[in-house]
């Protein structure tokens, strides 16, 4: 089998994530460079829907498909190991893959720098371009820098920023699917429990349109105000660290260098001062609005529509207009 | 059981990187450098680990120039047992510090590492699991709660994910990597500055342990990113929920 270019999916065992169509096609900018398939992993628990989903991608050229519950919770220790026993030749695992890839979620950092070390592959993190089939580019400094580097491993190893690629549409394809029987359980760990909100808010990595809160909203229950004007033009709810920090608001709401990174085409970030930290996550945003009483704030640096209020008389007002 | 700390020289947090005139690397010269925050993070767990007894030793260990000695006190003054000073380029890869701490590891007989889980330089995000795959050991990533149990042979750990929160258990030996909210980091007092200076540093060199750092990846050009075009103040939610609309388009 000539080698190819491994995707490793990030799924909730019901649905492929945007982060994993957008790792997609920096695959198929690879695929364009040097002709090798693209193989998708699915690894999970009761996740057929998964792979019949990943099948009908048509830049996916083949499905490795394994479902066991060791999988379940994407534990990285069982999924490397996996992923290591698609492998027979580790010495020459170019033979194999020339590439492997994962969206830069938190499953994705997880696990694929795992994979590397085992391989005795270095990894290029977060990469926003694809130049060649070794040249990639990726922030560095919070993205106060972009980095251009080139990769002397056999096997090329990387983690995709999901807001710099497009999603591939789950359309037009119909790859094989290789069921995998056997798969490997470590057991060096164990799952005890998972807080997910459960929300019917529109996820932030993939929202057209965020409204995120900062530490001017004083308090969880302000957040409501926003939450009304996301309810009236489909967006998501995000919130800085220091809102986070501050209890107002979950984990899973922070957008940032160390939490998400957005690109929609509308941010508006209100009573949010605009940290180094905070910009990372979402300063690639088309149209970026800020909201904020200090005319000082550094959010104002990259704005293209600033307003200078309080935000619990513009925040009202804009519902109320929209 | 002893604990190993790695840490890293960084830019200070509160100084913004800028780009080398010729596109060759970020200026570091005459720029604030600093412990990394997540770094920080990972000591003061471990700090507070000894307080409760279940760790007896702490080691800080840095691999890089001559310089990042000065990260080695800050630790040491904050409250590790002794530092390990590994020579080594301080561009050098996650994999190849990963390799040196995982020698380092069974030489001290450690029963777990505690990093950050990224430097706020390169972004990289990879050392902690890295290690953690070389020395065969489970790992926790994006920790923000760790608990033993009472006879510290297993630790549960509340991890960061992107859906939420997720709770996971090890047997030791492990590897956890520090997020965020694991602990706000105390500040070393004076009379521990200067007792620091009397704590044991060693030095070693990546040759000494046999660890090959050719860097696998080479860096090509930094470049500053796209700057934005500047943007304009409005002067009312009118105006601006018009320009959304008519301008923008985005409405």
């Amino acid at each position: 089998m000539s080698h190819s270019i491994l995707v490793v999916a990030d799924h909730d065992n019901t649905q492929l994530n945007s982060a994993t169509l957008s790792t997609l096609q920096a695959a198929a900018q690879i695929k364009a460079l040097t002709g090798s398939p693209i193989s998708l992993l699915i690894a999970g628990f009761n996740c057929s829907a998964v792979s019949e989903a990943g099948s009908k991608i048509s830049e996916v050229d083949h499905i490795i498909y394994a479902d066991n519950s060791v999988l379940n919770h994407h534990l990285a220790e069982n999924i490397a190991a996996l992923v290591l026993d698609l492998v027979p030749d580790k010495a020459n695992a170019e033979q194999t893959f020339s590439h492997i890839l994962a969206p830069a979620t938190t499953t994705g950092k997880n696990i694929l720098p795992r994979v590397a070390a085992l391989l005795d592959c270095s990894q290029i993190s977060e990469i926003i371009a694809v130049q060649s089939q070794d040249i990639f580019v990726r922030p560095i400094y919070a993205g106060n820098a972009l980095a251009k580097v080139q990769s002397n491993d056999k096997v090329k190893v990387m983690s995709v920023r999901a807001s710099a690629f497009e999603a591939v549409n789950i359309t037009g394809g119909c790859a094989t699917i290789n069921t995998l029987q056997t798969v490997t359980d470590t057991a060096q760990v164990r799952f005890i429990s998972e807080d997910n909100k459960v929300s019917d808010r529109i996820e932030l990595s993939s929202a057209s349109a965020i409204i995120s809160g900062g530490r001017g909203m004083q308090n969880s229950e302000n957040f409501a105000m926003l939450e009304r004007v996301a309810d009236k033009i489909g967006a998501a709810v995000g919130a800085s660290r220091a809102a986070v920090d501050a209890g107002f608001v979950c984990n899973d709401m922070q957008v940032g260098q160390t939490g998400k990174i957005v690109a929609p085409d509308l941010y508006i970030a209100v009573g949010i001062s605009g940290a180094i930290q905070h910009l990372a996550g979402m300063k690639d945003s088309k149209v970026i609005v800020a909201i904020n009483k200090d005319e000082e704030a550094p959010i104002f640096g990259v704005a293209d529509y600033g307003l200078v209020a309080d935000l619990f008389e513009a925040v009202p007002q804009l519902e109320q207009q929209l | 059981m002893k604990v190993l700390v790695p840490v890293k020289r960084v830019i200070d947090a509160n100084v913004k990187a800028r780009v080398k005139a010729d596109n060759s690397d970020v200026e570091l010269n005459n720029v604030k450098m600093a412990l990394n925050p997540f770094c920080e993070i990972a000591v003061e767990e471990a700090i507070r680990l000894k307080e409760q007894g279940i760790v007896e030793e702490i080691i800080v260990v840095s691999v890089g120039e001559q310089s990042c000695q000065e990260q080695l006190r800050t630790a040491l003054a904050l409250g590790a047992d002794r530092a390990i000073h590994v020579q080594a380029a301080a561009t050098t890869e996650p994999l190849a510090i990963a390799k040196i701490l995982n020698i380092l590891m069974t030489k001290e007989d450690c029963k777990l590492a505690i990093l950050g889980k990224q430097s706020i330089d390169a972004d990289n995000n990879q050392t902690g699991q890295m290690l953690a795959a070389l020395a065969n050991m489970p790992q926790a990533t994006f920790a923000s709660k760790i608990t033993f149990n009472e006879s510290a042979t297993q630790v549960n750990v509340t991890r960061e994910i992107d859906g939420g929160l997720q709770t996971i258990a090890m047997d030791l030996p492990c590897v956890i990597t520090a997020d965020l909210r694991l602990n706000e980091p105390r500040f070393a007092s004076l009379p521990n500055i200067m007792k620091a200076k009397r704590k044991p540093l060693e030095k070693l060199t990546s040759e000494e342990l046999g660890v090959d750092v050719t860097p696998r990846t080479t860096l090509l050009s930094v470049t500053p990113p796209a700057q934005r075009e500047p943007g304009i103040i409005v002067n009312s939610v009118d105006e601006l929920v018009s320009k959304l609309k008519f301008e923008a388009g985005v409405l």
